[in-house]
């Protein structure tokens, strides 16, 4: 019998499943943009079909950190930036979870950027959301790697003369096989991603754009949207580098001058997840590791069997 | 000082194959019966630079590289003197013949390359062989192995000459090559070794009286490292997962795992810095998998705050801390036991941790073995503190170490089962209770994602019994005591089943030394040498530093008059440690502290504890540091 029966149960899914009876209080003030990440993922889980059990979600430190609380799962509340290491070890350990993994903007893009860029060099299976808010949050409103340049703030009172990073262009020149951007303003789009995101076989990262009311004065910043799937002014070939990093391109600069482009970016179906590419060279078991502790029978290696060499 | 032992000394270039040559040859040594301990000293970079690796054979037992050697076998660096990689490298010129006279013993034996060597460049070579009673014999090492090999193969024909000089049988050197190679390097380097051994049987007069010493195993031996103790130790309790990022010396342990979990059905991950591999190993332990990493000097710094969060979410990991000299990057090569402090204490806020130092490659074993018992049954993080002699000497010891049963037992996780009747609050598992039953105290019952009635939220915030972040003053309060209990009660179960500090000598000795870690064996050499003198001293090599062995030091301590604390450091970290932990017997504590990059010898120790004794508290050699007794 296995050990985690919640794995692979096939039932229908309420997403109410995934609210805690009581909730914690909210700590994310008013019109904040990441009860939306909370509900278009709640909304999302019924569709992919994964139980509040089966389902690992691990965020980091920040407003958007907060996610695992507020989404009942299992969750793991990890550290300022390492999210993504703790997620794809947790995949590796047990395949069978559906592991998702979530941070803000500083916390994915800045102190944890050389996670974020080899997760998606590795291409782990599993959804990795950012609260994109251009903003530190948790720590009152300094400056952040998606900033715009020329931003201003208490550490940056002159204005930043750094230019924002580039998150989509980076998960794909990272690896990440799934890259799309969505925001907390468009509920339906967003819920149809991150579905999309938990079933793709890779690492689909998902840039979020969530509004901060608080340090972001202009609450409504990533209003109007446009969704390029839906556009006749965007085509682009989704599977194709290139056109989609030149899509990306324009989606990234066109941010800071006020136009929304949403949707997806890129898919690539074809490459295998990090875990089969090493089940495949034997450099990992089939069976879930995890699970093995729970069987009685499995014969355990011994090191002695190892001692010829010594001898 | 006797020389019913043989300390073989091979010396030579950085690269050159020094290390493959002596493995061998010590295994040889071992094969013929005897106990044997290497030590590998080697400059920090990848070719070049003057190296050498020494290999001491006794029939008794041996548990440090002894006090300096008495056979040398002096090679020439090729490469050095090759125009291409000169270019490269440049052209440092290694002097395996001058560099290492000064430690060689009175009627010491020298062979060395008289294809690549000159003792013309040495300054008073002839003056200083009949002063010392040397034996010099020279052979064209380099041309024999040109003749009928290759120029690389000399090492082989400097064993084969080593042989001939000390009356070996050259049958088990013989097997050893015919276990490693095959086909024409086999031919080659059996004739090499076999044409040196007869040349110099044959054109040489033996002047000398070394011979190698006998013995006679009544158990079969194994040659390990301390690396390899505690690989063989994680991978014998279930450990199946590791993640690592490079540093030297803690890399022998990485690869020596890497080496063989994919094949045990496990998993190896080389990632991308040391604190992706500490949260790595959290997140494999966290889904359900034994897991570990590690690292040295600054990649365990880089693993202070994952450390804490393990505590904190009581995730259960093991972390290895392979100790070089420091600060900074210091010297990657070279052993010392200045992070004690750093591993002890690193980490914000009252977290815990328990740590082990094991003494030699079978403690290595044993110690990483409880080292995982106890932080997956106590949900906490555990780490393995020893240092680079420890890594990569290897030492003769029984088989039957090794002979032991596995333990996967993932330690205080629930069952499907239990979880249907376990407590929950609001739908979620209460995983952090703070008055969980069971036989630990401070240690609340874990669930696995994926188990049905087991969900939770894992925290490095303060949290409340199901996970969620709590600031509630009364919540904190239980939850810190809780896990602050864990210590307590870590300590009685390992006062109650484990002897790791064993006292060495007689009982009622005057007087004490204590060490910690690696020093163990010199210490132990030490305390033999200075009974037979007409002292009377006993030792205690301490493993369990935290949770401390309070009750076995102290009654240690009450027995002695005063006591010695020999470490390799130089502020005296262990001492400091012994002292704030038992708040006494600091009037009674002095020491002995080196800190130039080698380890101790026996005779350092000797004579510090004579220096100490004679009421001479000053310096008694530069490379080693007497510090006076201080008052609490
Ligand atoms: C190592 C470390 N450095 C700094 C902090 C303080 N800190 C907490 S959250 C945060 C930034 C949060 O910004 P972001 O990741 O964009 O998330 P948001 O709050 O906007 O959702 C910082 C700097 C920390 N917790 N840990
Ligand atoms: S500070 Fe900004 S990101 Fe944080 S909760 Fe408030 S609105 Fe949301």
């Amino acid at each position: 019998m296995s050990a985690f029966n919640a794995i692979g149960e096939e039932r229908d899914i309420d997403r109410d499943e995934f609210t805690p009876a009581i909730e914690p209080q909210a700590t994310w003030c008013p019109g904040c943009g990441d009860f939306g990440v909370l509900k278009a993922l709640k909304q999302a889980m019924p569709e992919v079909g994964r139980t509040p059990e089966e389902t690992l979600l691990v965020t980091g430190i920040g407003c958007s950190g907060k996610l695992s609380s507020y989404f009942k799962s299992y969750g793991f509340h990890s550290i300022h930036g390492r999210a993504l290491p703790v997620a794809r070890a947790a995949k590796l350990a047990n395949p069978g979870l559906e592991v998702i993994a979530a941070g803000g903007d500083g916390d994915g893009y800045g102190i944890g950027g050389n996670h974020f860029m080899h997760t998606a060099r590795e291409n782990h299976d599993m959804t990795y959301i950012v609260f994109d808010n251009e903003i530190f949050g948790l720590t009152k409103g300094q400056t952040s790697p998606t900033s715009p340049k020329g931003h201003k703030s208490k550490t940056q009172p002159h204005g930043s003369a750094k230019s924002p990073i580039r998150p989509l262009s980076l998960g794909l020149t990272s690896g990440a096989t799934y890259v799309a951007r969505t925001a907390a303003v468009n509920p339906n789009q967003a819920k149809e991603i991150l579905a999309e995101a938990m079933e793709h076989d890779g690492f689909a990262h998902v840039d979020f754009l969530t509004q901060c009311p608080t340090w972001n004065k202009d609450a409504k910043q990533y209003v109007p949207y446009i969704d390029v799937q839906d556009s006749d002014d965007y085509d682009f070939d989704i599977h194709d580098r290139r056109e989609a990093a030149e899509m990306m391109y324009e989606a990234e600069d066109a941010l800071y001058e006020g136009t929304v482009l949403t949707g997806r970016f890129y898919v690539d179906d074809e490459r295998p997840s990090y875990q089969q590419e090493k089940q495949q060279s034997g450099d990992m078991p089939e069976e879930p590791l995890a699970e093995r502790y729970f069987d009685e029978d499995y014969e355990w290696e011994r090191s002695y069997d190892l001692l010829e060499r010594h001898k | 000082m006797t020389d019913d032992e043989l300390i073989w000394r091979i010396a030579g270039g950085s690269g050159d194959g020094i290390d493959s040559t002596s493995q061998n040859f010590a295994k040889a040594l071992m094969r013929s019966g005897l106990n044997v301990f290497t030590h590998r000293h080697y400059p920090s970079r990848i070719r070049g630079g003057h190296t050498y690796v020494e290999i001491r054979a006794s029939d008794k037992p041996v548990k440090s590289r002894g006090d300096n050697y008495n056979f040398l076998l002096a090679l020439g660096d090729s490469f050095a003197r090759n125009p291409q990689e000169e270019a490269y490298y440049g052209n440092e010129e290694i002097k395996p013949l001058s560099e290492n006279l000064d430690e060689l013993r009175e009627g010491g034996v020298i062979v060395y390359d008289a294809g690549l060597l000159d003792t013309d460049e040495i300054e008073n070579f002839d003056e200083r062989v009949e002063e010392n009673d040397w034996h010099v014999y020279d052979l064209d090492l380099r041309g024999l192995a040109k003749e009928h090999g290759r120029e690389v193969m000399r090492n082989t024909a400097g064993v084969g000459a080593t042989a001939a000089l000390l009356d070996m049988d050259l049958q088990y050197i013989e097997e050893l090559m015919e276990d490693a190679m095959s086909g024409d390097v086999l031919e080659a380097n059996l004739q090499i070794l076999e044409e040196a051994y007869e040349s110099v049987k044959n054109d040489y007069d033996h002047t000398h009286d070394l011979r190698a010493p006998t013995g006679d195993h009544d158990e079969e031996q194994v040659l390990v490292s301390g690396s390899h103790g505690i690989s063989y130790g994680a991978l014998d309790e279930g450990c199946r997962f590791i993640a690592g990022y490079p540093m030297t010396p803690w890399t022998d342990v990485f690869t020596i795992m890497t080496q063989h979990l994919p094949d045990m059905g496990g998993i190896s991950e080389q990632v991308e810095d040391e604190i992706a591999a500490a949260s790595l190993a959290i997140g494999a332990s966290h889904a359900g998998a034994k897991a570990m990493s590690g690292s040295s000097g600054g990649g365990f710094a880089l693993m202070s705050e994952p450390l804490g969060l393990a505590e904190m979410t009581e995730t259960p990991i093991v972390l290895v801390e392979s100790m070089r000299a420091g600060g900074s990057t210091g010297m990657p090569t070279k052993p010392e036991q200045g992070d004690l402090e750093h591993v002890l204490y690193t980490s914000q806020g009252d977290s815990n941790r328990v740590v082990f130092a094991p003494g030699d490659p079978a403690e290595c074993y044993e110690q990483t073995r409880k080292a995982f018992e106890i932080a997956y049954n106590y949900q906490i993080p555990s780490i393995v503190l020893y240092d680079q002699k420890l890594s990569g000497g290897h030492q003769t010891i029984p088989e039957a170490v090794f002979d032991e049963e596995p333990n996967p037992d993932l330690g205080s996780i629930v069952t499907e089962q239990d979880l249907e009747e376990a407590a929950h609050e609001a739908g979620r598992f209460k995983r952090y209770m703070y008055d969980a039953e069971g036989d630990r105290e401070g240690v609340s019952p874990r669930s696995l994602p994926g188990q049905k009635g087991g969900n939770y939220l894992a925290s490095g915030n303060e949290h409340n019994e199901v996970g969620h972040i709590s600031e509630d003053p009364t919540n904190r309060v239980l939850q810190m005591e809780r896990r602050m209990a864990k210590l307590d009660s870590i300590r009685e179960e390992l006062d109650e089943t484990t002897d790791h500090q064993p006292v060495y000598g007689p009982e009622d000795a005057d007087y004490g030394i204590l060490s910690f870690g690696s020093t163990k064996g010199v210490v132990e050499e030490a305390v033999d040498i200075l009974n037979e003198e007409g002292h009377s001293v006993k030792a205690m090599n301490v493993s369990d530093i935290m949770p401390f062995a309070k009750a076995d030091v102290t009654e240690f301590l009450e027995g002695v008059d005063e006591a010695l604390v020999v470490e390799m450091n130089a502020t005296a970290q262990f001492r400091r440690h012994i002292q704030g932990q038992l708040g006494r017997f600091g009037e009674k504590l002095y020491s002995l502290l080196k800190y130039d990059g080698n380890p101790f010898e026996p005779s350092e120790v000797v004579s510090g504890f004579q220096t100490h004794l004679e009421g001479n508290a000053d310096v008694s050699d530069y490379n080693v540091r007497i510090e006076s007794a201080t008052g609490d």
